[in-house]
This record gives C-alpha cells, sequence and structure tokens, in this order.
C-alpha cells in the first residue's frame, strides 16, 4: 500500500533520511521507533504526500507521489488517516463537527447519523461532542483525532506518536484503538519513541518494529 | 446559462463548507472595513467624476452659445446706439434671440460689487445686450465691423476670451474625475488583496488542515472567496449607502453655490452608485482566488 525505495530527504544541508527502502502491506501493523529527531515525524509526512522525497521514490496505492496532481493527494489522503503529533484541529468547530471534517470536505455524509455516536462512543467522547478543541484534555484530544482519521474507513492509519502527551492508562486505551483498526484490515502505523508502549502491544498484534538511525530504517523486530 | 448557474450556486453556497473558514478575526474586520471605506470614498469620486462632467459641459455649452455687446456713449447718443445695435442683430444671421438688459438687471449684477442702493441713473453705466446664437452660430468678425460702423460705442464680447481656458479647466476636472475613480478603483483592489492575503496568512492552519484531511484546492479556495466576497459585499454595501446618504445630506447652497451645488448626484445619476457593491464583490472574488490559489501552491 506504501512503498518507499531508495528514498532520501534533508532539511537545509544535512540529511536526514538516506536510502530508506521499506513497505507496508496491507492489514499489517508497524512500530516507527528511533531517538527525537530522527526523522520518523518526516517519514510519516513522506509516507502521506505531504512532502516528496528528494531522491529516491514514495508510492502511495500504486501511484507514485512525485507524479500525482493536486487533486490526487487530496484523493490519496482520504484513503489514509492520519493522527497527527499535535492533533490539528479547527479550534472554532464542535469536536463532532471536526471528526466529521473528512467527510465535510469530500462532500460525503455519514449513512447513519447513529455512526458519529457510535464512533464517539468508540472513543469513549459522547460527552464532549459538542464541546471545542481548546476545552479538551490531551488524551480526549488525541482520541478525537484518531475518531477523525478513521471516518472515512480509510485504508491506512498513521499515527505520529499519539501517546506523546497522555499518560499510561491513555496511551495502552489508544493502543487498543489501534489495534482494534488492524484486526478490522486497515494498516496502521504508529511513530513512537516508547518502547514501553511496543512491548505491550506484543501480546496484541503481531507488530513489525522499524527503526531509524544514522538515517537509515531498519528492522529492529528482534529486540522488541 | 452556465456562468449564471456558477454564480447562483456560488452565492447559494454550502453551509458545512462555509463552516470551515473562522467566522471572526481581525482579518474579517479589516475586510468589511477596507471594503466599507473605499465604497464611501468611491461614492464621493463618482459624484466629483459626474459633477465636472457637468460643470464642463455647462461652462462649454453656456458660454459657447452667448455673447454680450456693452455700449458705451453719451447718454444722449444711448438709446440711438441701442437702437441701432438692436437692428443690427434683428438681421445678423445666426442670431437666435437679442435682448437689452433691463435696469433691475443691471443692477442685480453690479449689486454684489457696489451694494443694493446703486444709482444707476446717476452713474455713466453702459448698457448691456445678452445675444443668443443659435446652432449654426454668427460670424463675429462680420458683426464687429458692422457694429463699428453703425454703431460705435457698441463692443461685441463673444466670452472666446475667457470661455477657453473655463473649458480647459473644466476638462482637466473631468479628467481628474475620472483619474480619482481609477485610483480608489485600484487603491479598493490593493487593499482588498491585501485583506484576503492577510485572512489566508492568519489561516495558514486552516488550510494545513484541510488539506491534510483530504480537500482539493477548489474546495478551499471556494469556502475563503465565497466569505470574503461576501465580506466585501457587505462592507462595500454600507460604504456606498453612507456615501449616499452623505452626498444627500450636502447643505444646499443655493444658486449662488456653484460647483457646491452641483457636487451631489442628479435624477438616474443616483443609481451609479449601486454598481459600487457588485464591483467590489468582484474585486474581492478575483483578489482572494489569487491569493488563495497562491496560498494552496505553496502546500502539498
Amino acid at each position: 500500500m506504501i512503498e518507499l525505495e531508495q528514498v532520501a530527504y534533508g532539511y537545509g544541508t544535512g540529511t536526514l533520511l538516506s536510502d530508506v527502502t521499506m513497505s507496508l502491506a496491507q492489514g499489517s501493523f508497524h512500530f516507527l521507533t528511533g531517538p527525537s529527531g530522527a526523522g520518523k515525524t518526516t517519514l510519516m509526512k513522506l509516507c502521506y504526500g505531504e512532502l516528496v522525497a528528494e531522491q529516491g521514490s514514495v508510492a502511495l496505492f500504486g501511484q507514485n507521489v512525485r507524479e500525482m496532481q493536486r487533486d490526487d493527494v487530496a484523493e490519496m489522503r482520504r484513503r489514509i488517516g492520519v493522527v497527527h503529533q499535535d492533533c490539528q484541529f479547527l479550534d472554532h468547530l464542535s469536536l463532532a463537527e471536526n471528526i466529521m471534517l473528512p467527510l465535510t470536505v469530500s462532500g460525503r455524509s455519514l449513512h447513519d447519523p447513529s455512526e458519529l455516536q457510535e464512533l464517539l462512543a468508540w472513543v469513549g467522547l459522547q460527552q464532549q461532542a459538542n464541546a471545542k478543541p481548546p476545552e479538551l484534555s490531551g488524551g480526549e484530544r488525541q482520541r478525537a483525532a484518531l475518531a477523525r482519521a478513521v471516518i472515512m474507513s480509510p485504508d491506512v492509519i498513521l499515527a505520529d506518536e499519539p501517546t506523546g502527551n497522555v499518560d499510561w492508562d491513555m496511551s495502552v486505551r489508544l493502543l487498543q484503538l489501534l489495534v482494534e483498526l488492524n484486526r478490522m484490515g486497515k494498516t496502521v502505523m504508529i511513530a513512537t519513541h516508547d518502547m514501553n508502549l511496543i512491548r505491550s502491544a506484543k501480546s496484541q498484534v503481531q507488530a513489525r518494529v522499524l527503526r531509524i538511525s544514522n538515517h537509515q530504517v531498519t528492522a529492529a523486530g528482534a529486540n522488541l | 446559462m452556465s456562468l449564471l448557474s456558477n454564480i447562483l450556486r456560488f452565492l447559494s453556497g454550502d453551509a458545512q463548507a462555509d463552516r470551515v473558514v473562522p467566522p471572526t478575526g481581525f482579518t474579517a474586520r479589516l475586510t468589511v472595513f477596507a471594503s466599507a471605506a473605499m465604497a464611501f470614498l468611491a461614492v464621493f469620486a463618482l459624484a466629483f467624476s459626474l459633477a465636472t462632467g457637468r460643470l464642463a459641459d455647462r461652462w462649454g455649452d453656456a458660454l459657447a452659445k452667448s455673447a454680450t455687446i456693452r455700449i458705451s456713449a453719451p447718454a444722449d447718443q444711448m438709446d440711438a446706439q441701442l437702437l441701432a445695435v438692436t437692428e443690427i442683430l434683428a438681421t445678423t444671421p445666426g442670431v437666435k434671440e437679442a435682448r437689452p438688459l433691463g435696469e433691475n438687471e443691471q443692477r442685480a449684477l453690479l449689486e454684489p460689487w457696489f451694494g443694493p442702493d446703486l444709482p444707476l441713473d446717476r452713474l455713466p453705466i453702459p448698457r448691456l445686450v445678452e445675444v443668443i446664437e443659435d446652432d449654426e452660430g454668427f460670424d463675429a468678425d462680420g458683426l464687429r465691423a458692422r457694429l463699428a460702423g453703425e454703431a460705435p460705442g457698441a463692443i461685441l464680447d463673444d466670452h472666446a476670451r475667457w470661455r477657453e481656458p473655463l473649458v480647459k479647466a473644466a476638462t482637466r476636472l473631468r479628467s481628474l474625475g475620472f483619474v480619482a475613480i481609477v485610483l480608489i478603483t485600484t487603491l479598493a483592489g490593493v487593499v482588498i488583496t491585501l485583506a484576503a492575503s492577510a485572512a489566508l496568512s492568519a489561516n495558514e492552519q486552516v488550510i494545513r488542515v484541510l488539506r491534510l484531511i483530504g480537500a482539493r484546492d477548489s474546495y478551499i479556495a471556494h469556502a475563503f472567496v465565497r466569505r470574503y466576497t461576501l465580506r466585501a459585499f457587505g462592507g462595500a454595501a454600507v460604504g456606498t449607502i453612507l456615501g449616499a446618504l452623505a452626498l444627500f445630506m450636502l447643505p444646499s447652497a443655493g444658486a449662488e453655490g456653484g460647483f457646491l451645488t452641483g457636487l451631489g448626484l442628479q435624477g438616474w445619476q443616483w443609481l451609479w452608485p449601486l454598481v459600487i457593491p457588485p464591483f467590489a464583490a468582484l474585486v474581492a472574488f478575483l483578489a482572494t482566488r489569487q491569493a488563495a490559489l497562491t496560498t494552496l501552491q505553496e502546500k502539498r
């Protein structure tokens, strides 16, 4: 679904990623780990087309990102749900409106309005449907971001440090939600530097761990 | 038909899409205020331009078709020379009407300088004959030659001496009015473009979020363009109404007011300000659309 072939990317004169080759198969579950500043967020951005590789190629659903027209990029993003580290909400809209936003911008609606209530219940936010994002706690915002990422029923979920600002219990809760999505056949990749979270996933899902080190991505399954 | 349906679809909008743009903020107020101020000024520029046009026409037409004959003669010859002038004018081709000014009319002309108690009968005041030309006009040199022979105290003043600079001045004023409209229109475009750019910069985060969740450029641009076009239209409508009210309430200077009296709009000219709000909306539409597409091109 997502394939990177000898990808290189850097900021200014510094190289951040070099000769990265990896792929996310349908229904797979990946952790992307590495120290802060190693390039996890950059790699995630390459995977949903916000950045374009300087060298090599990134193919999303078989289509080279570099060759995509802008409308193709928009269409592709409807198939990839992204949970951003800082959530990225529109503060003037309610939580429910924010969650529905991917549907709104694509001119679609839910088949059944009760689906929204089910989604809110799934992430435990039924009571906060009308709250504005600034009124929510960090954990609530992360769960809302996850709800927004899945409302289009995307094929792939990319979560960038989804547990970065929440306590351990909430981290486990978010991990469970992502595992549930994987069991429904979604491809999931979580960028995190929290090794305890990765270890706790071991009993729930068959996950592959990718580590960014020295600008390159290596499989680290044996270290889990 | 397609254009009309596009316009109608644009105006009817999409309630959901409208919600994605934050409803308030300084850029919203800036757009409304800038549009209102520009429209207010545009009303005055319009009135100024139309007034200068009328003034130029009035000066040109009125002075071009009139002339004055001044008779300076001893009191005992005055009536004879006046009679001779009247007879000459009656037989001069191109003269539509000739009329000696009465004592009261001459008194009225002199009153602003000498006061109301002017003893005209005791002063050697020349007699004036007002001459109105027909469309063909008369031969001024020929008339002067006849006057010199038959009424030596009569001098023809066809206003050419001072009509020319007046018409030139009026034409310049008309040009200035036009320049004022062009400048204000350009300034309105610049200000609204700046406001739109500022709005888009202030909402950069909104645009980024919308792109990341799969919104197309056309969707994002449309949401911002519609919002700012309607704001510009609303602001311009308020500015136009205030400008028109201000014009309407200009104090009447009466017949003596000259140019000031003519600054307002007259008759069907009051319809002209109605053009301003749609025009401001069009400028806002084009400016915001260009700014939105430029901003979006900078993002992946």
